[in-house]
């Protein structure tokens, strides 16, 4: 194996992920006349907001009557209250606007009769504070993430910000850069095309690294969303907030795990258990298969257990929609149809899709406020800032979401967080003149850098004695039945000693693959670290956490118990050990009354 | 031929890697169809995890949206996570790289010269006039013209099938000519002049001579030959 190349880079900004936060930044950034490096593991359009399909949260009342309260009410309390509520506020308040930036920008929704955006039903929106379903889910077809995101990265194609922004695709993120006084300052990165170290040194570092469940057998997450910016954050000393809820999605596809929009219940769509029962009038009354996530997939889950599931092994359940009719279905859910027929062989329009409760999304992440700066505690201020560093969309944790995200309002965050991230970025190296700290070469020998390096000299240079697709079908198949929609002390004890077993394997892992081009095998290897970390620290929490709420569901203390547990976790990891910490929730909204926990029924 | 659960298939991938100096050569893989439904993509993660980890692709989503996984397959470019082993109806199942690009790895093509194309068409919304306060407004009738076309995922599938993007190295392609006509035909896009003038060449949309591979390579049943044909009708009925 020859010597690793090593290249340096300098900007303003280092955006680490292109997905819809990442893009949100870049605009904004941009637009600042900020020198801008976005470095992404896939070219910008692979990106994961790519697969997103229903549509996005905005109060525009283009169908019904709405209101941003209206819609901060079901966030909070689709959140189980352990949303900060003056986040939620400020993003729920500044949807509208948004949803205009992106239809001037290009967005190609859906529309009205009247040439209005098209707005759908989803779960867990509701008007009025949970008297009737609202129509807020501003939808392209059932294709909205792919329109998202292509309209976000064409945006920054436009001359007046192209100049500013370089992307670097397929430069995979190794580790984050702290100088001595904590300052964020720049990334060690992997260039995958030809090979070698290429650092990114920047005033301003901005993760948007997005989601991470491909430590489930069931996921309906692309081969990338692996965990790593939760790791690299980690390894810098950064907590993770909230990693034991874990968003379930009801409807993914039987075995496979490829999404099913909820916008096919939205739009009337609904599931049957073996005995041809809508077993969702019994879990959710007045809403039924409308009611947010957490509560459709432990119903699923609970019919499952009562033998009430379909098909020879009674493990899934089925999604009617043939009902809506043959035209109406390619119209609004095209998307679906072709998933569904390529992946089952079903066509939808004639028979249901089998669905099951499938991992989806972390609600937790790096910990931040509402100007995405990230936040860690210190002393008796548990929300210090980081200088330098700013997190957004799912690998972030506002939060947003509490326990429990309702669907839609993902796509919204990325764009709201994204553009915070951008904008509080730009407004800190302009408004304090920034400079980088000390002349770069100084940390080419430091520590940090060095470290990066030498772990991927010596898995070049090593055997190993174990590879990774043996650990991560372990990993998979583990997660799944220890930490899923139920979980136990018994389950998670469980897990947390597969977990050991496997970290002790990971330290003898081996790649094949020696060279420097386009070398998956390394890349996949490295990911596989970060997803033991991501499911480590998640299973810790879980087991700390002794009551149930939202996605976190504990059979042993089926209660929410909000006299202890009514504030954040946030988990750090120090090689194998994980140390829980606790911060209270942000109750008190900008402007409107803060929303006192309740009863959650749907 | 039909398969069944259990029967073994070959993967005949072409290979290639500078590091290793050598020339591009097939090398056969036995892959296990192990469900119903299995996929290329299912087939070369088989092979990478438990034969040969140094096998490079490119994938990612595993849906046939983000369209990383372009490759030609029995001689036709398709996605590798939305085709069917069953399908393909072969014993020995031949897996190329794209064809017409610079080859970095066994599957994983250069694609600088295919992006480059796509950023000349100024594939984003060009507007003159303020905005409103909301929304644009825009008819049923007139968004439904997109459809069919915004659809498009980037894959190459399409201009990597085409023997005029072979054999005319500045020809934009079908991929970057449907891109354009996603704005051409928006009816909130005040760029059509400038973007016309650009496809108005024999680089452009002239270059396309109706071979219609591009149909048949769409993993997302696009028509890129209509969408050319349609730019060619309105950039002559704007002289006329």
């Amino acid at each position: 194996m020859a010597d690793i190349p090593l290249k340096i880079h300098e900007a303003d900004v280092v955006i680490v992920g292109s997905g819809g936060a990442g893009l949100s930044a870049a605009v904004q950034t941009g637009l600042a006349h900020l020198k801008t490096v976005v470095i992404s593991e896939v070219f910008p359009t692979r990106s994961h907001t790519v697969s997103a399909q229903g549509g996005i949260n905005a109060a525009l009342a283009n169908m019904d009557e709405d209101y941003w309260i209206w819609h901060m009410y079901d966030t909070v309390k689709g959140s189980d209250y352990v949303g900060d509520q003056d986040a939620i506020e400020y993003y729920t308040k500044n949807a509208p606007s948004t949803i205009y930036m992106l239809e001037h920008w290009g967005m190609p929704f859906s529309r009205t009769k009247e040439g209005r955006i098209y707005q759908r039903a989803f779960g867990g929106q509701t008007r009025n504070f949970g008297e009737t379903l609202a129509h807020r889910s501003c939808a392209v077809a059932d294709r909205s993430g792919h329109s998202l995101l292509h309209t976000l990265f064409e945006r920054t194609l436009r001359s007046d910000i192209a100049p500013y922004v370089s992307y670097f695709s397929e430069y995979y993120a190794l580790d984050m850069i702290r100088d001595d006084s904590g300052h964020v300052i720049g990334v060690v990165s992997w260039n995958m095309v030809d090979g070698g170290i290429n650092i990114f040194f920047g005033k301003a570092v901005i993760f948007a690294t997005g989601g991470n469940t491909r430590n489930y057998r069931t996921n309906t997450n692309a081969h990338i969303n692996t965990g790593d910016g939760w790791s690299i954050a980690m390894r810098a000393g950064i907590p993770i907030e909230d990693p034991e809820y874990v968003q379930f999605h009801p409807t993914g596809i039987y075995t496979v795990g490829n999404l099913i929009t909820e916008g096919v219940r939205g739009e009337g769509g609904y599931l049957l258990n073996s005995e041809g029962e809508r077993f969702m009038k019994k879990y959710a009354p007045h809403v039924l298969d409308l009611a947010s996530r957490d509560v459709v997939s432990r119903g699923m889950a609970q019919e499952i257990r009562e033998g009430k599931g379909v098909g020879s092994k009674k493990d899934h359940m089925l999604l009617k929609l043939d009902h809506l009719g043959h035209d109406f279905i390619m119209d609004k859910l095209p998307g679906i149809w072709e998933l569904a027929y390529k992946f089952t062989g079903i066509d939808c329009t004639k028979d249901p899709i089998p669905v099951e409760p499938t991992a989806h999304y972390h609600m937790g992440g790096i910990p931040t406020n509402r100007f995405a700066q990230v936040v860690i505690p210190d002393g008796d201020n548990p929300e210090k800032p980081v200088p330098g560093f700013y997190a957004a969309g799912e690998c972030a944790c506002v939060s947003l979401h509490g326990s429990n995200r309702l669907g839609c309002n993902s796509l919204l965050d990325l764009v709201v967080t994204g553009t915070q991230a951008g904008r509080q970025a730009s407004k800190w190296i302009l408004e304090n003149d920034i400079e980088l700290p000390t002349p770069p070469v100084e940390y080419l020998a430091d520590k940090t850098a060095g470290g990066t390096i030498k772990k991927i000299q010596n898995l070049f240079d090593s055997e190993g004695s174990v590879r990774m697709d043996e650990i991560l079908e372990k990993l998979r198949d583990s997660m799944s039945t220890n930490m899923g929609v139920f979980r136990t002390e018994d389950s998670i004890k469980r897990q947390l000693d597969v977990l050991a077993d496997l970290r002790k394997k990971y330290k003898k892992v081996g790649i094949q693959d020696k060279g420097l081009s386009f070398n998956l095998d390394l890349i996949e290897t490295l990911e596989l670290g970060s997803l033991l970390d991501i499911s480590l620290i998640g299973t810790a929490a879980a087991l700390n956490r002794t009551e149930s709420r939202g996605a976190h569901y504990r059979d042993d203390y089926p209660e929410r118990n909000d006299k202890e547990w009514l504030e954040h976790t946030l988990t750090f990891l120090n090689n194998d050990k994980v140390d829980i910490k606790y911060k209270p929730v942000r109750m008190k909204p900008l402007t409107a009354p803060t929303f006192q926990p309740k009863k959650r029924v749907y | 031929m039909s398969l069944a659960v259990g029967d073994k298939i070959i993967f005949k991938i072409q290979r290639f890697s500078s590091d290793a100096d050598k020339k591009e050569h097939y090398e056969d893989y036995e892959v296990e169809y192990r469900k119903d439904g299995m996929m290329i993509l299912d087939g070369l993660n088989q092979i990478r995890w438990e034969q040969d980890g140094t096998l490079s692709y490119r994938r990612s989503c595993r849906e046939g949206v983000c369209g990383s996984d372009g490759m030609n397959i029995n001689g036709i470019n398709m996605v590798s996570c939305m085709t069917h082993i069953s399908d393909l109806k072969s014993s020995v199942i031949t897996i190329r790289p794209l064809p017409g690009f610079p080859i970095v790895k066994d599957l994983v093509c250069d694609m600088t010269d295919f992006f480059n194309k796509y950023y000349v068409v100024k594939p984003y919304l060009i507007e003159k006039t303020p905005p409103p306060g909301e929304e644009r407004l825009q008819s049923i009738e007139d968004r439904n013209k997109l459809n069919g076309i915004y659809e498009c995922i980037l894959c190459a599938c399409c201009s990597s099938s085409c023997p005029s993007y072979w054999a005319d190295p500045d020809y934009l392609g079908p991929s970057a000519l449907i891109n354009a006509a996603r704005f051409v035909l928006d009816s909130r896009d005040e760029g059509k002049d400038e973007r016309l003038d650009i496809l108005n060449d024999k680089h452009g949309v002239w270059r396309c001579h109706t071979i219609m591979n591009c149909i048949p390579a769409c993993p997302k049943e696009l028509n890129p030959t209509k969408a050319i044909a349609e730019l060619q009708q309105t950039i002559v009925s704007r002289k006329y």
